[in-house]
């Protein structure tokens, strides 16, 4: 228990300032993503919108959920959630798209 | 001053080895496990989203040109900001910043609710003119559309709730600092409702750029 404790005590503590370049690096990709949607890229429209968006919570679930500092286990069932989402997703695609 | 006062007294909690039954760990994967939950609750949404997206992917361009590209980004900037100052609250307090970490929550849930109010104007728009669920005006527009504003109203609609929920649980989190409840020992109750929160965030971050920038 206690050395719980003082693992917690080490791996949580992360700086101000890391959050603040992290919301700055957010604040520009959400700028980014409407300067982008405002160009016509036909096809690619929608790809970069979810790329942008994909960085952009990679970099919340990283820093802010502090999954970058968590114990692996949180990776883990993280990467599980994700691919299971990522099956449902492309599934459906090739339904929709053969169908 | 008092703050040093402050840390000289948090270090003594720490030399004393308080041996308090807590599993931080546990609590915290049974919060991710509930995000899962909550994954899969929009994870469905989106999949229907993405299914009439490439059935009616003209009709869905027609629609998303009537949604307020502005308040969106305004919504999605403010949205980014609460996440930090929600991230800001935990970092205060683990650093036994009680007064600092009191006004990141405040901050975060002042955010969350300039959000609703945007939501609240950026509806009534819609309600004005004559466009929301069941009304003659869209009743008269083509199915792609129709499903493009249910789909609109729906998941933005489980989002605000979200937004909601999460000003309820903050204001809780408010409380529990101001009487010590939550201290820089014992932080899993911000900690999580953290996690909730930068969840509603994560989502909002989907959800604008797939209503609000179609073209």
């Amino acid at each position: 228990m206690n050395l719980d404790n003082k693992e917690h005590e080490k791996s949580h503590l992360i700086g101000y300032g890391t959050y603040v370049l992290s919301w700055l690096v957010l604040l520009s990709l959400a700028i980014l993503t409407v300067t982008v949607a405002s160009i016509d890229l036909g096809n690619f429209t929608l790809f970069t919108a979810l790329l942008i968006a994909a960085i952009k919570s990679a970099l919340v679930i990283m820093i802010f959920m502090h999954i970058k500092y968590d114990e692996p286990i949180f990776k883990v069932f993280l990467t599980i959630a994700l691919l299971v989402l990522l099956i449902v997703f492309v599934l459906m695609g090739f339904d929709i798209f053969y169908r | 001053m008092s703050i040093s006062a402050k840390a000289e007294d948090n270090t003594s909690l720490h030399t004393e080895h308080i041996h308090i039954h807590r599993d931080d760990v546990g609590a915290k994967l049974g919060m991710w496990l509930f995000l899962f939950t909550e994954l899969l609750l929009f994870g469905g949404m989106f999949l229907i989203y993405m299914a009439y997206r490439l059935e009616y992917s003209t009709e869905f361009q027609i629609s998303a040109k009537e949604l307020d590209v502005a308040l969106g980004t305004v919504n999605t900037l403010i949205l980014l900001t609460s996440s930090l100052t929600m991230a800001l609250s935990i970092a205060a307090i683990q650093r036994d910043k009680k007064i600092l970490s009191m006004l990141f929550i405040v901050l975060t849930i002042s955010l969350a609710l300039a959000f609703m109010i945007n939501k609240y104007f950026e509806w009534g728009a819609k309600f004005h003119h004559g466009i929301y669920p069941g009304s003659m005006e869209l009743a008269e527009k083509s199915n792609g559309e129709i499903i493009f504003f249910g789909l609109y109203y729906s998941m933005t609609g489980i989002h605000g709730l979200h937004v909601l929920v999460g000003v309820v649980v903050l204001l809780f989190m408010l409380v529990f600092v101001a009487r010590n409840k939550i201290n820089s020992i014992n932080y899993m109750k911000l900690e999580n409702s953290g996690l909730y929160w930068h969840l509603v965030d994560l989502i909002w971050i989907f959800l604008f750029p797939l209503f609000y920038l179609l073209h």
